[in-house]
């Protein structure tokens, strides 16, 4: 059969003969396919949003903090006690695979004085790999070295917000920093990340050698937590297992002392609530566009009645049933793909004058514009099928009588 | 070897069952048209003039007998093979014209080509609809919708569809029953013409007048053939038409 191309063409004749009603029978699907395609861009535009603030914590990071300290019914949080040391950092690093760099975190808050200035900040202590983990760029001098861990050198890296505090004007790399009367090189500014998924600048931040830290500043031998870089997204859970199994070993006692995180659960609990509003969102979209189903439908069905003379002019030319079937199918099939594409187009224009005017981003995805196309054309034939298959089993002669 | 005829009905048959009675619409028809042929099938209504007539344009099967059409036996096809040999072989002129409304002359008369089954393209559908049109001297008014078109000219329309696929009959249905007397004359001149160009016509009208532009008259009753003869003082359309003309001349110069 090579006429595909013949029951378009009458297709498009009698959607055109009827312009107002094609128009009203189209809208159903218009305003369904629209509020979908705008709700998801709106929905992905915020899950977008959190996924980078994920994201900023660094790339395929898994996190080792130690347990929980009590004495006497008083209960300290994740990583109030003693339970990981440096030589859990560095089993990790030679005895798991996928592991690409590790950073054991020794964290505190001290008052800092430089350039006759002082400011409360926090002090990290990190291994070199840190701006690796954490995917952070150093944007002016470099990141302090395994040289400088092993030789406890007293050289920090500063935020963006500590180089707004302290050195308004000048440049801070060179200058000297002061940190319980011990006297830190500033060899390296990071770049400006941002506000972290819990609200915490990020940038207001002073990160030294943990070797310095734990035996110069905060005279420990145990480390708060361990950040770890597995090699790719796929081997994150993997790592996790691994260094659970390592730890346990290593650590020999009954009740596990330490909990490993990785950033796939952060990224689950941050994205769940927009979850949630996608599934609602899809709901009550597939409520608008049965609706609009329901409209095509009965416009057919509408339709074939008042067509039933020209069924049979048509069938006593020679249209057999399945010409006919098909010539009404495609009717309903090009109404509500047409009402389906002018609906994207309304969705992500409505998607922008929201993004406009409220400053959400908004993202339309490409997937949700294959699956508008797509439903909008099974709903066509969905509801076209009944009234169509009808239309085909008319008997000519009662057809050509029909007044 | 002697030609086949268009038309071979041999003892055609049509009851319908309505509730308890038993209605015989066709009772034993056999009759034979032969190509070149123009025939007007006479008789009151409830003859069974209009049965037979959707039986010979295959809308309609027959209850028993044989009915061969072109040689091929229609008696036994399903409803997609009849549509199939409708497209192919049978043009229709109805009395009501039945043409698409809010559709050109144009798309009218391409209409039955769109269920072809073999492909044609879009240039070569328009080039045999305007063909086709030219044929019934409406080739001017093609792009005219059906309102914007009198009813003669509609006729003609619809005449021009009948003929764009080259039908081996061409099947008349009171095709001058709408149409005042002059029109209808005009119509008989345009199947005159077209069967002295070779096209067989078989034509249900139960007007005596229309009939006589025909070959041949059949007439029936009671589901049966009563007389089956040749038109004996055959009309001509055209001498027709000039005499009406010059009469209403007569009436204006008076």
């Amino acid at each position: 059969m090579m006429r595909l191309l013949a029951p378009f063409k009458i297709a498009a004749r009698a959607l055109r003969r009827n312009k107002m009603r094609s128009l009203l029978t189209m809208l159903g699907i218009i305003i369904g396919v629209g509020s979908v395609i705008a709700a998801v861009s709106i929905t992905t535009g915020a899950t977008k949003q959190v996924e980078d603030k994920v994201a900023s914590l660094g790339q395929n990071i898994v996190t080792v903090f130690s347990g929980n300290f009590s004495s006497g019914g008083m209960r300290g949080g994740w990583g109030s006690a003693p339970t990981l040391t440096v030589e859990d950092s560095r089993a990790i690093k030679n005895e798991v695979d996928n592991v690409v760099a590790v950073s054991p975190e020794v964290r505190d808050r001290s008052q800092i004085l430089a350039n006759g200035q002082n400011w409360n900040t926090q002090v990290l202590g990190e291994s070199p790999d840190y701006p690796q983990i954490r995917d952070w760029d150093i944007v002016n001098g470099a990141m302090f070295t395994d040289g400088d861990v092993r030789a406890l050198s007293k050289v920090a890296i500063i935020g963006k917000t500590v180089v707004d505090q302290l050195f308004p004007t000048d440049d801070p790399v060179g200058q000297t920093l002061v940190v319980r009367n011990i006297p830190f090189k500033i060899v390296g500014v990071l770049e400006s990340k941002g506000f972290n998924l819990f609200g915490q600048d990020q940038d207001d931040v002073v990160i030294i050698p943990y070797t310095s830290h734990m035996r110069r500043l905060s005279k420990r031998t145990f480390v708060n937590s361990i950040m770890v870089q597995a090699a790719d997204k796929e081997s994150i859970v993997q790592v996790q297992t691994d260094i659970t199994t390592l730890l346990r070993d290593r650590h020999k006692s009954a009740e596990q002392d330490f909990t490993v995180r990785t950033q796939l659960e952060v990224m689950q609990m941050a994205t769940q609530t927009s979850r949630v509003m996608s599934v609602l969102l899809a709901a009550i979209a597939s409520v608008s566009l049965l609706v609009g189903g329901i409209g095509i439908m009965n416009i057919m069905l509408v339709s074939v009645t008042e067509r039933t003379r020209e069924i049979g002019i048509r069938m006593a030319v020679g249209a057999r049933g399945r010409d006919i079937l098909i010539q009404f199918l495609i009717e309903a099939v090009t109404l509500s793909v047409a009402g389906g594409l002018v609906g994207i187009a309304l969705g992500m224009v409505a998607a922008k004058v929201v993004a406009a005017s409220t400053g959400w981003p908004t993202v339309t995805p490409v997937i949700w514009i294959g699956i508008a196309c797509f439903s909008s054309a099974g709903i066509g034939i969905i509801s076209g099928f009944y009234p169509a298959w009808k239309a085909s089993r008319l008997d000519p002669i009662e057809a050509l009588r029909y007044e | 070897m002697q030609t086949r005829p268009v038309i071979q009905l041999t003892e055609i048959h049509k009851v319908y069952q309505t509730g308890e009675v038993e209605v015989r619409a066709v009772n034993g028809v056999t009759l034979n048209i032969m190509p070149g042929e123009f025939v007007a099938i006479m008789g009151s209504s409830g003859s069974g003039k209009s049965t037979l007539m959707n039986m010979i344009g295959c809308l309609d099967r027959p209850t028993s007998g044989t009915y061969f059409l072109d040689g091929i036996d229609i008696s036994t096809l399903d409803r997609n093979e009849r549509a199939v040999i409708r497209n192919a072989k049978i043009g229709f002129v109805f009395q009501g014209f039945n043409l698409l409304s809010r559709t050109t002359a144009l798309e009218n008369v391409e209409m039955p080509m769109l269920y072809n089954h073999a492909r044609i393209t879009n240039a070569e559908q328009r080039a045999r609809a305007i063909k086709s049109l030219e044929l019934v001297g409406l080739a001017t008014r093609s792009d005219h919708k059906p309102n914007q078109l009198s009813g003669g000219q509609q006729q003609r329309v619809a005449i021009a569809r009948a003929l764009v696929n080259q039908p081996s009959l061409l099947l008349a249905d009171e095709p001058t029953g709408n149409l005042d007397s002059q029109t209808s004359i005009e119509i008989m001149g345009v199947f005159q013409k077209l069967n002295e160009a070779g096209i067989t016509i078989v034509m249900v009208t139960h007007e005596l007048d229309v009939a006589s532009y025909c070959k041949r008259m059949i007439i029936l009753r009671d589901g049966k053939i009563r007389t089956d003869e040749w038109v004996a003082k055959r009309l001509n359309a055209e001498f027709e038409l000039n005499k009406l003309r010059a009469a209403q001349q007569a009436v204006k110069l008076a």
